[in-house]
C-alpha cells in the first residue's frame, strides 16, 4: 500500500510540525509514505467561495500529483472532505484519524504519553462531512474515531465542553468576511473548553486549531493547542 | 438594489453583550429541547424520511394536488383565489375586505403575509391591522420586522418589550415582568377580536384529500381570529400542500417538536368548511415558488414546514440575529431561499455560513440546506455577484495555487512578511483576521523544506 | 390568462421528476400516558368535577353537557361569550401521545366557546382516547367537521425571553375530566 501524503498549504507554511508528526507516525506504523513535492492545495478555498473555475486548475494539479497512489492521507478533515466528497478528486482519500482507525485499525500507541486534561475538537467537515463521529442532532450510539484513538494514549484525561459539536467558526474565508461572528464563535468555543477544565485543545483539524488558537491568545487564556498527529506520535510538550 | 451586508449588521448585533448572550442561550436551549423530544421518539429518523418523501412526492405532482385541493375546498363551501405574486395577493385581500366593509382586521402569524408586505399595503388603504401573536405584535408596535419565524421577538429582552408597550399600549414604563407584559397584550388585543370585521391566518398545511387546511398556534390567537368575525381569509403558499389527512400524523408530530421541543402546539386547528353564516376565502400564493420548483438542486427548499429548527441550531444565526439577514426568511432556510427572490440583494447571505451542516441534520423534512448553500455560492460567483475584493482574491489564489513554483514563492514571501513586519502593520483594520485573533507566527522552515532536507 | 391557469401551467412545467408517495405506518409500539402528557402541556386532569367549587369566582358558566348545569344558554353570536368565566364541553376523543382533546363545532355549539371563556372544562370518555396522532388522523371525524381543534392544554406563549406564560390569549386553564 503506497500512501501519498497531502499536507494542506497553510500547514506546509505555518504548522510544519503537524506534517512532520503525521509522516513520522505513519512511518512508525509501517506505512510507505511519499510526499509529492509539487503539491500545493486541494482547491477548497476557491471552491467554497463558489469560484469553481479558479479551483479547477488547482484540483487538476492535485489529481496529477496523487493519481498514482492507492491511498491519500491528510491531517485535515476539511481538506479530506473536499477531495473525497465535494470535488471527488481521489476516491481513497482519508483524513488521518479515519485512516488510522478504519484502514490500519490501529488501537495502541505505546510510545505516546500525554498526561494532560484534553478538550477534543473535531471539525464539522470531519464530523458531519466525513462521519468521523456521531453528533448531537441525531440519536444513536455515540462514537468518535479520533476519540477512540486519543483515549488510548497514556495519561490523557478527556474533558467535555458544554457544546461538544458546535462549530468553532473558522469556516474558511468566513473567518475573514464574517469576522465579527467568526471571532465570537471562536471565543465561545475556547471559553467552553476552558470552563470544562481543558489544558490542551487537541484536534485533527489545523484550520480550526489556527482559528481557536488565535482567539485564545488574543483573550489571554491559559490554553495550549496541539494537533492529534503530534499527540499520537508521542509529543512530550 | 443594495446588497444586504450581514457581517456589518452582525457586528452591530454583537455590540450589546447582554442581548447577544441571551439570544444565543435562548435559541440553543430550544435546540436542546428539540433534541430531547426527537431522541425520545425511536422512529424519529424514519419520520424524517417519510416527511421528506411525502413532500417530494407532493412537489413532483403539485399541479394535480393543487387542483384536488381547490376542488375539495370549493365543494366544502370555501372560496379559492389564486395570486401570482405579492401584489396580486395584497389586492385580492384588500378587495375582499372592501367588499365586506371591513375596517379592522385581526391576524395570526403568517410569514407569507410578511413576505408579501401586506400590512403596509392594507394600512395605506385605511385598514387597521392587529397582529395577535404576541411576538408579532411586539414587532408590529416597534415597527420592526419579525426576527425569527417562530419566536418573532426573540432578540428582545423584557426591558425592550416594556419600553415598546409603554410607548404604544400604555403599560407602566417601569414594569417589565413577563406575565404583566403578556397579560397587558391579552387585555389590549381582546376587544379587537370582538370588533374585527375579518380574521386572517396563514396555514401550516393544506390537505388535498379533504380540501382542508391546518393552523398551529400556542396562543389560540388563530382560533379567535377565525371564529369571531364572519370573514376568514387564509393565505397559503402553494408549497404547503400535502396529499392526505394521514400525512398530518407525520407533520404534526414533527413540527412543534422541531420548533420548540414540545410534542404539539397548544392549539392545532383544522378548517374544512365555513361556519353557517360566515365565509372562508383561501388565497393560494405563488410569488416565485413555481419558479423555484424548476430550479435543479434548489427546489427541495420548498419542502420547508417553517419549524425554525435550522435557525435554532445555526451558530451564525444565534450570534447575528434574524434581522441581520435583511429578509423575511433568515437563518439557514433564508440563506437558500432569499437569493431566489433577489440574487444581488441577498448575494452575501450564502457566505454567512461556515457550512457546518448542523441545519441539515435537524431539518424534519431533510432539506440538504448546507449543500444548497454551497451550490448557491457557485451560482453567485458565476453570475458575477461576488464582491470585487473576494473575486480578485480567489482569482489570484487560483493562479498561485495551480503553479507549484508560484506557490513555493508565496510561502517564502509569507514567512518573510510575518517575520519582519512590525505588529502595527499586521494588525490593522484591513487585516480582518487580526481584529479579534492573533495571527499565526511564521516558522523557520516549511514542511516541504523539512521533507527535502530529512527524507 | 387567469392567475390560476398561469400558476398551474408554470407548476406543471417545472415539476421535478416523480417521487413515490410512501405509506404512513401507525407507529403504535410505544404506549403513551394521556394524563402525563396533558399535564406536561399545562392541562389539568381529574376524574370528577364540581365546577362551582373549582371556580368559586366564576359568575358566568356556559355548559353544553348534561352533567354540568350552566347559568347562561349558548348564544348564537360568538361575541356574547366574551364575559364567560367557564365553558364546559365534551370532547369527541382524546390523543394519549400529546395529551390532546378533539373538539369541533358539534361539541362547542359555538366554536368561540373554546377560546373566549377564561377557563375550559372538557369531559372525555377514557375509552375514547387514541394512542397517538397517526391513529387520530385516521378518525372519520376529520372528514365531517367544518372546524376541529386538537387542544393540548391552555393557551400559552414563551415569546418574551422564553418565559412560559399560560393563558396567553385563549383559555387560561384547561381541565380534562375523564368520565
Amino acid at each position: 500500500m503506497k500512501v501519498g501524503l497531502f499536507i494542506p498549504c497553510y500547514v506546509d507554511a505555518f504548522f510544519p510540525e503537524i506534517g512532520i508528526a503525521t509522516l513520522e507516525l505513519l512511518e512508525r506504523l509501517g506505512v510507505k509514505v511519499s510526499y509529492p513535492l509539487d503539491q500545493t492545495c486541494c482547491g477548497q478555498p476557491m471552491a467554497n467561495s463558489g469560484c469553481h473555475e479558479d479551483a479547477a486548475p488547482v484540483e487538476r494539479l492535485f489529481v496529477k500529483n496523487f493519481a498514482k497512489f492507492d491511498h491519500v492521507v491528510t491531517p485535515s478533515g476539511s481538506c479530506a472532505h473536499h477531495v473525497r466528497e465535494r470535488a471527488k478528486l481521489h476516491r481513497k482519500t482519508f483524513e488521518l484519524t479515519e485512516f488510522l482507525h478504519d484502514v490500519l485499525e490501529v488501537r495502541e500507541f505505546p510510545w505516546a504519553k500525554f498526561p494532560h486534561k484534553v478538550g477534543l475538537h473535531v471539525s464539522c467537515a470531519g464530523l458531519r462531512g466525513l462521519g468521523l463521529g456521531s453528533t448531537s442532532e441525531i440519536a444513536g450510539p455515540a462514537f468518535s474515531k479520533p476519540l477512540a484513538l486519543l483515549s488510548k494514549v497514556k495519561g490523557v484525561q478527556i474533558v467535555k465542553p458544554a457544546r461538544p459539536d458546535e462549530c468553532c467558526g473558522f469556516g474558511g474565508t468566513f473567518s475573514v468576511t464574517e469576522e465579527p461572528v467568526s471571532a465570537r464563535m471562536g471565543c465561545d468555543k475556547v471559553n467552553d473548553h476552558l470552563a470544562a477544565g481543558a489544558e490542551y485543545i487537541v484536534t485533527p483539524d489545523p484550520s480550526c486549531m489556527m482559528h481557536q488558537k488565535g482567539c485564545a491568545e488574543r483573550l489571554g487564556l491559559k490554553l495550549k493547542f496541539i494537533h492529534i498527529a503530534q499527540v499520537l506520535n508521542g509529543a512530550r510538550p | 438594489m443594495k446588497r444586504v451586508d450581514h457581517a456589518e449588521a452582525s457586528s452591530v448585533f454583537l455590540k450589546s453583550k447582554s442581548h447577544a448572550e441571551f439570544h444565543d442561550k435562548r435559541l440553543w436551549d430550544l435546540r436542546q429541547k428539540r433534541d430531547r423530544e426527537a431522541h425520545a421518539i425511536p422512529e424519529w429518523e424514519e419520520l424524517r424520511n417519510l416527511a421528506s418523501a411525502i413532500k417530494e412526492h407532493t412537489l413532483s405532482h403539485l399541479a394535480d394536488y393543487l387542483e384536488q385541493f381547490e376542488r375539495n375546498a370549493i365543494a366544502n363551501g370555501m372560496q379559492v383565489h389564486w395570486a401570482r405574486d405579492a401584489a396580486e395577493h395584497n389586492q385580492i385581500v384588500f378587495d375582499l375586505l372592501e367588499k365586506n366593509g371591513v375596517r379592522v382586521l385581526v391576524k395570526s402569524k403568517s410569514m407569507l403575509t410578511d413576505e408579501c408586505e401586506m400590512r403596509p399595503f392594507l394600512e395605506a388603504r385605511g385598514i387597521e391591522i392587529v397582529e395577535t401573536d404576541l411576538g408579532e405584535r411586539i414587532q408590529q408596535l416597534d415597527d420592526e420586522p419579525p426576527s425569527h419565524i417562530v419566536v418573532p421577538a426573540v432578540h428582545k429582552l423584557r426591558a425592550d418589550v416594556a419600553e415598546v408597550f409603554s410607548r404604544t399600549i400604555g403599560t407602566e414604563k417601569k414594569r417589565s415582568d413577563v406575565p404583566y407584559l403578556a397579560e397587558s397584550q391579552r387585555q389590549h388585543t381582546r376587544p379587537y377580536y370582538l370588533k374585527a370585521g375579518a380574521g386572517m391566518t396563514g396555514a401550516n398545511f393544506a390537505v388535498a384529500e379533504s380540501g382542508s387546511f391546518v393552523v398551529c398556534t400556542n396562543e389560540g390567537n388563530a382560533d379567535l381570529s377565525a371564529n369571531l368575525p364572519a370573514l376568514h381569509i387564509a393565505s397559503i403558499g402553494i408549497e404547503k400542500l400535502i396529499p392526505r389527512l394521514a400525512d398530518l400524523g407525520v407533520f404534526v408530530r414533527m413540527l412543534s417538536r422541531s420548533a420548540l421541543g414540545s410534542p404539539i402546539t397548544q392549539m392545532t386547528s383544522h378548517f374544512r368548511a365555513p361556519r353557517p353564516g360566515s365565509e372562508i376565502h383561501i388565497v393560494l400564493v405563488d410569488n416565485g415558488r413555481s419558479e423555484r420548483l424548476g430550479m435543479e438542486g434548489f427546489w427541495p427548499s420548498l419542502k420547508c414546514i417553517r419549524c425554525g429548527a435550522c435557525m435554532n441550531t445555526c451558530p451564525v444565526y444565534r450570534r447575528s440575529g434574524g434581522l441581520s439577514y435583511g429578509a423575511t426568511y433568515s437563518g439557514p432556510i433564508g440563506v437558500i431561499v432569499d437569493p431566489a427572490f433577489n440574487l444581488r440583494k441577498y448575494s452575501a447571505l450564502p457566505f454567512a455560513s461556515t457550512l457546518n451542516g448542523s441545519c441539515t441534520r435537524v431539518c424534519p423534512v431533510k432539506i440538504d440546506i448546507h449543500d444548497q448553500i454551497y451550490r448557491w455560492r457557485k451560482v453567485i460567483a458565476e453570475r458575477n455577484q461576488l464582491p470585487m475584493v473576494k473575486k480578485e482574491a480567489m482569482r489570484m489564489a487560483g493562479k498561485v495555487l495551480s503553479s507549484p513554483k508560484l506557490y513555493r514563492m508565496a510561502v517564502k514571501a509569507a514567512q518573510a512578511g510575518l517575520d519582519y513586519l512590525p505588529r502595527s502593520m499586521i494588525y490593522n483594520p484591513l487585516n480582518a483576521w487580526g481584529k479579534q485573533r492573533e495571527v499565526p507566527k511564521a516558522p523557520k522552515q516549511s514542511f516541504r523544506d523539512w521533507y527535502v532536507k530529512n527524507r | 390568462m387567469t392567475s390560476r391557469v398561469d400558476i398551474l401551467t408554470r407548476v406543471r412545467r417545472n415539476q421535478p421528476a416523480a417521487v413515490a408517495l410512501p405509506e404512513v405506518p401507525l407507529f403504535d409500539a410505544v404506549v403513551h400516558d394521556f394524563k402525563f402528557n396533558l399535564e406536561r402541556m399545562g392541562g389539568e386532569f381529574a376524574t370528577s368535577i364540581d365546577v362551582r367549587k373549582k371556580f368559586p369566582q366564576a359568575k358566568v358558566i356556559v355548559s353544553t353537557v348534561p352533567e354540568v348545569e350552566g347559568n347562561r344558554t349558548l348564544p348564537d353570536d360568538p361575541r356574547q361569550l366574551e364575559d364567560v368565566d367557564v365553558g364546559v364541553v365534551r370532547a369527541r376523543f382524546g390523543v394519549a401521545e400529546t395529551g390532546s382533546v378533539w373538539l369541533s363545532e358539534r361539541e362547542f355549539g359555538v366554536n368561540a366557546l373554546g377560546f373566549l371563556p377564561q377557563h375550559l372544562v372538557v369531559l372525555l370518555d377514557p375509552k375514547a382516547i387514541e394512542p397517538n396522532l397517526h391513529h387520530a388522523y385516521r378518525h372519520p371525524a376529520f372528514r365531517e367537521a367544518r372546524y376541529a381543534v386538537l387542544m393540548s392544554g391552555p393557551s400559552a406563549t414563551a415569546d418574551i425571553e422564553g418565559i412560559l406564560v399560560r393563558g396567553a390569549q385563549g383559555i387560561r386553564s384547561l381541565t380534562v375530566v375523564a368520565c
